[in-house]
């Protein structure tokens, strides 16, 4: 489509957005193609007492864990399980957020009210803490992790939303398709969800690189998926105890979560200033 | 007449996304002292872009002035000291109304602190910008007292009611009217030799433009200042104006003193713009065709490609040819007689 | 025309809209609309003219549906539609129309024009894609838009073409009335004469009745056959436009006239005696709303308030017209 290659070109254009485009290209790479670029597979599964806390050479590119597994593969499969994270609980949010902010700015009155008060109670709750409290009464899962990252983030794509959505309500082509005689099912799906959908995406890229560090805190505070899943917030909280002794043991899952999140915010600053409506109206000025 | 202000084969362009425009291509223009012009002309024939090349405000990244000069008592304002300009000349021997008044005051203070705020730079009072180069620099207790004074004297002028009561209240308490006057006194206050007023009554109503109308000349006459006015509205030109400029795509077309240029006009492009007044019987005659692209222009007369009286000839601009000793017309063929002008 | 019903028959329309303060609680109305009467018959051009804040766009808001009516009939074919469900509302506005005053912003910046164009017939049709694409390119070259500008975003669009796309719109559902807001406000004269020449045109082709809301009376003037001219919500004079320009019986359409400029003539302002502004239409002056300012003001004004009585064929609200 014309519109999504004019993005991307402009994107490319933009130096950051380009780091965070690469970026973000390297880690969904790793995650796809985890089994063949990993150099010892099996690594996740198994113990190898024998070659635990080894420096990075050769054969271990990013040295050993305290299992004797390869670092570097674990990290390969530790991409999967943070990319499936932060697209669940984001898309998540979305599902959830969207639909809640495009009713409550399509009404106005109590209902909108009571929605968005709702929202405003969820925003007050410390997401972390929010997140520990499901974690600890579930017990620390995956979906577990997927959830209380979802439930304290949807409301930020609710406010999005319908602040934006108001906005668009009073421009004068939404009235104007009113006077039409559209029905308000087809005014938020055809005109206004398409003209807030820019910040929408922006929010959901910066919401990315957020929802992966809030899971790997989570795996750090021991409420992450359980081991041996290689998941990147639990490993910094195992090389703890090593860290005078194997700075690669922390350094590696400390340096992905870094790149990830740096990745999706430049990506998210980047979309904000490409999709900004004003400059695509590439016209001639002219003056009175 | 002793000119004032004097443009002489003035060209800007701007640099766009889709080229380099020619947004003035050669302006000649003059404003005597005491005198009242017009400049008229449609969207997007460069008006504006003359009224802020005069006072010196173009954009500074897109805008290049490629030639010409602007006189102004002599000196050409193209080549002065920016130190200078702004001390001397710029808010205080040339000022400015704006169209929109309600953009041109801050919403958070009062319209004292900023009519006294201009007064402390601009007041004639204040010598030749003495103290300009420091923001800290107090203002004169005296002259504050005196300079208060005259603003209140200019808010009767502009018969605001309750000057003093006025100055305590915030812009967005004022009408669009009321705010309009304001601009009028502040435009009035430096005791300036030119007032540039850039279509200051096009967002008010009629019965609201012609109480301002009416004011403006009536204090502008008075006080012998000359105001160089710009509107895309025949009608007010009429109301206000001594003499009347004609601008299309960038260059001027027609300049005569007002019942002149209503009466007979010359240029084929004024007269079409007159005749497209709705008249009372209700006949509408429109322009055909489009206004050029100033990118990529039409050589020579830019009105030539809509012209009913084109010739090869038109594809060089004209001379400026004399009709009568004020009334001036640049077209190789320009038309004598009235033309029916309806309302 | 007078023999047929009127297609547009309005009834003591009232619209207020609540003013609140900061914590939301009401603290008065503005009175925007304030019992206004008045019928549109098949087939005329009818001119609604008054200053801004005077409530005439409000007024056509409050026909179309927009905002809804505090009190009140608005009868359209005979029916009244102020108080109707919502989805058999929405079906009203088939047969009558609204063109907004700038028709660029009326239309959805990521749409093209062509999509735009086929919406009205999607929503109130059910017509197949040909179908509908037939009926467009008709109405395309009734309002003399050339094919390649189908493929643009209005952005691209200069003003008149705007205004082209903007009135092909409305017309792909053949209503049979259309309310223009200020369709010429913001053009320039050369341009305003080719989209009123085409205003023209349209009605004569599709045989459409006009409410033509506007602040410049020489446009309505060359428009309209008929006049109503609004002060502070309520109607002050209705009549023939030619009579009303011949001798305007209310004090304020006289100072209205009277400060419009006349080209070639003595300079208006010279004599223009109007003073003031329209007060806030939150306080509405007691009596008659045009006595702060009015030349002729008497104690009685303050005091009753003048009915819109009718004078010499045509209707008036002031005691001494």
């Amino acid at each position: 489509m014309s519109a999504a290659w004019f993005v991307v070109r402009r994107l490319t254009r933009d130096r950051s957005a380009l780091v965070g485009l690469i970026l973000i290209g390297v880690l969904l790479l790793a995650a796809l193609l985890a089994p063949v670029l990993a150099t010892h597979p099996d690594d996740v599964f198994e113990l190898h007492p024998a070659r635990r806390l080894q420096a990075p050479g050769a054969s271990h590119w990013l040295g050993t864990d305290r299992m004797g597994a390869d670092v570097y593969s674990r990290l390969l499969f530790g991409a999967r399980i943070t990319l499936l994270i932060g697209v669940i609980a984001v898309g998540t949010s979305l599902l959830v957020g969207v639909p809640i902010g495009l009713v409550a700015g399509h009404f106005h009155g109590w209902f909108s009210d009571l929605l968005m008060r709702v929202s405003d109670i969820f925003l007050a709750v410390p997401q972390v803490v929010l997140a520990i409290a499901i974690a600890q009464t579930l017990g620390p899962s995956l979906p577990n992790v997927i959830l209380a990252l979802s439930a304290t983030y949807w409301p930020w794509f609710a406010r999005v939303v319908y602040a934006e959505a108001r906005v668009v309500q009073k421009e004068i082509f939404v009235e104007s398709t009113v006077a039409l005689g559209a029905s308000p099912w087809r005014l938020t799906a055809l005109h206004v969800l398409p003209n807030i959908a820019s910040p929408i995406i922006v929010r959901a890229s910066i919401g990315m690189g957020f929802t992966i560090l809030t899971a790997a805190a989570l795996g750090f505070l021991g409420l992450g998926p359980p081991p041996p899943t290689p998941e990147w917030g639990r490993t910094i909280a195992e090389s703890r105890e090593f860290l005078p002794d194997a700075w690669w043991y922390a350094t590696a899952p400390g340096l992905a979560i870094f790149l990830t999140v740096m990745g999706f915010n430049l990506l998210g600053d980047g979309l904000r200033d490409v999709l900004d409506p004003r400059l695509r109206r590439g016209r001639t000025p002219r003056d009175g | 007449m002793a000119e004032l202000l004097s443009v002489r084969g003035l060209r800007v362009d701007f640099v766009t996304d889709g080229g380099v425009a020619q947004v003035l291509d050669g302006i000649n223009l003059d404003v005597g002292r005491g005198e009242v012009v017009g400049l008229v002309g449609e969207s997007g024939c460069g008006k504006t872009t003359l009224a802020r090349a005069i006072l010196g405000i173009l954009p500074a990244g897109a805008a290049r002035v490629r030639g010409g000069e602007v006189r102004f008592r002599g000196a050409d304002l193209l080549r002065q000291d920016p130190a200078v300009l702004n001390a001397r000349v710029r808010g205080k021997a040339i000022t400015f109304i704006p169209q929109d008044p309600s953009t041109s005051l801050s919403p958070l203070f009062p319209v004292q602190t900023q009519i006294m705020d201009l007064m402390k730079w601009k007041s004639p009072r204040a010598g030749n910008g003495a103290g300009a180069r420091w923001p800290l620099w107090r203002y004169p207790r005296g002259r504050y007292h005196a300079d208060r004074e005259a603003v209140l004297e200019a808010l009767r002028a502009v018969q605001i009611p309750e000057p003093a009561r006025a100055l305590r209240r915030l812009p967005h308490e004022f009408s669009g009217g009321q705010r309009q006057r304001l601009m009028i006194a502040m435009a009035l206050l430096p005791q300036p030799d030119l007032i540039i007023a850039d279509e200051p009554t096009t967002a008010l109503d009629v019965t609201i433009q012609a109480q301002i109308l009416r004011l403006l000349r009536e204090l502008v006459k008075a006080r012998g200042v000359s105001v160089l006015f710009t509107t895309h509205d025949l009608g007010t030109a009429h109301e206000i104006c001594d003499r009347v400029v004609v601008m299309y795509a960038g260059q001027e077309m027609e300049a005569a003193p007002t019942e002149a240029f209503f009466a007979r006009p010359a240029h084929p492009y004024t007269r079409r713009l007159l005749a497209s007044v709705p008249t009372a019987t209700g006949e509408l005659r429109d322009i055909p065709g489009d206004v050029p692209s100033l990118v990529a222009p039409p050589p020579g007369c830019r009105f030539h490609p809509r012209c009913e009286y084109a010739t090869p000839e038109c594809q060089a601009r004209p001379a400026l040819r004399a009709l009568a000793p004020d009334h001036g017309v640049r077209c190789h063929h320009p038309v004598d007689g009235p033309v029916g002008i309806g309302a | 025309m007078s023999g047929q019903p009127p297609l547009l028959e309005l009834v003591e329309l009232v619209r207020h809209f609540p003013v609140r303060n900061a914590f939301g609680r009401r603290t008065g109305w503005i009175r925007a609309v304030d019992g206004v009467s008045l019928a549109v018959y098949p087939g005329e051009t009818i001119g609604l003219v008054g200053e801004s804040g005077c409530g005439k766009s409000t007024l056509g808001k409050t026909v179309m549906g927009i905002h809804a009516p505090t009190a009140g009939d608005i009868r359209f074919a005979g029916r009244e539609i102020g108080r109707l469900p919502p989805r058999e509302r929405r079906a009203i506005a088939r047969d009558l129309q609204y063109v907004y005053q700038d028709p660029g912003a009326s239309l959805d910046p990521r749409w093209k024009v062509l999509h735009s164009l086929h919406e009205p017939l999607k929503i109130h049709t059910r017509l197949s894609h040909a179908e509908r694409e037939q009926q467009v390119r008709a109405i395309l070259a009734a309002v003399g838009l050339p094919d390649a500008h189908l493929d643009h975003y209005p952005h691209e669009l200069s003003g008149g073409q705007q205004r082209r796309v903007g009135l092909a719109r409305i017309l792909t559902l053949r209503p049979r009335m259309v309310i223009l807001d200020e369709p010429t406000s913001g053009l320039d004269v050369s341009v305003q004469a080719s989209v009123l020449k085409l205003v023209r045109a349209l009605q004569q082709a599709f045989a459409l009745t006009y409410v033509f809301i506007s602040h410049d009376l020489a446009v309505v003037r060359a428009m309209c056959a008929r006049i109503a001219v609004m002060y502070l919500g309520k109607l002050v004079e209705v009549g023939d436009t030619a009579a009303v320009f011949e001798e305007p019986r209310h004090p304020y359409t006289r100072s209205l006239l009277a400060a419009v400029p006349r080209i070639g003539g003595r300079r208006v302002t010279l004599d223009f005696a109007l003073e003031g502004e329209p007060p806030n239409p939150r306080d509405v002056p007691s009596g008659c709303r045009f006595r702060t300012r009015c030349p002729l003001v008497q104690d009685r004004c303050a005091v009753e308030e003048p009915p819109l009585r009718e004078v010499d064929g045509r209707r008036v609200a002031c005691h001494f017209a």
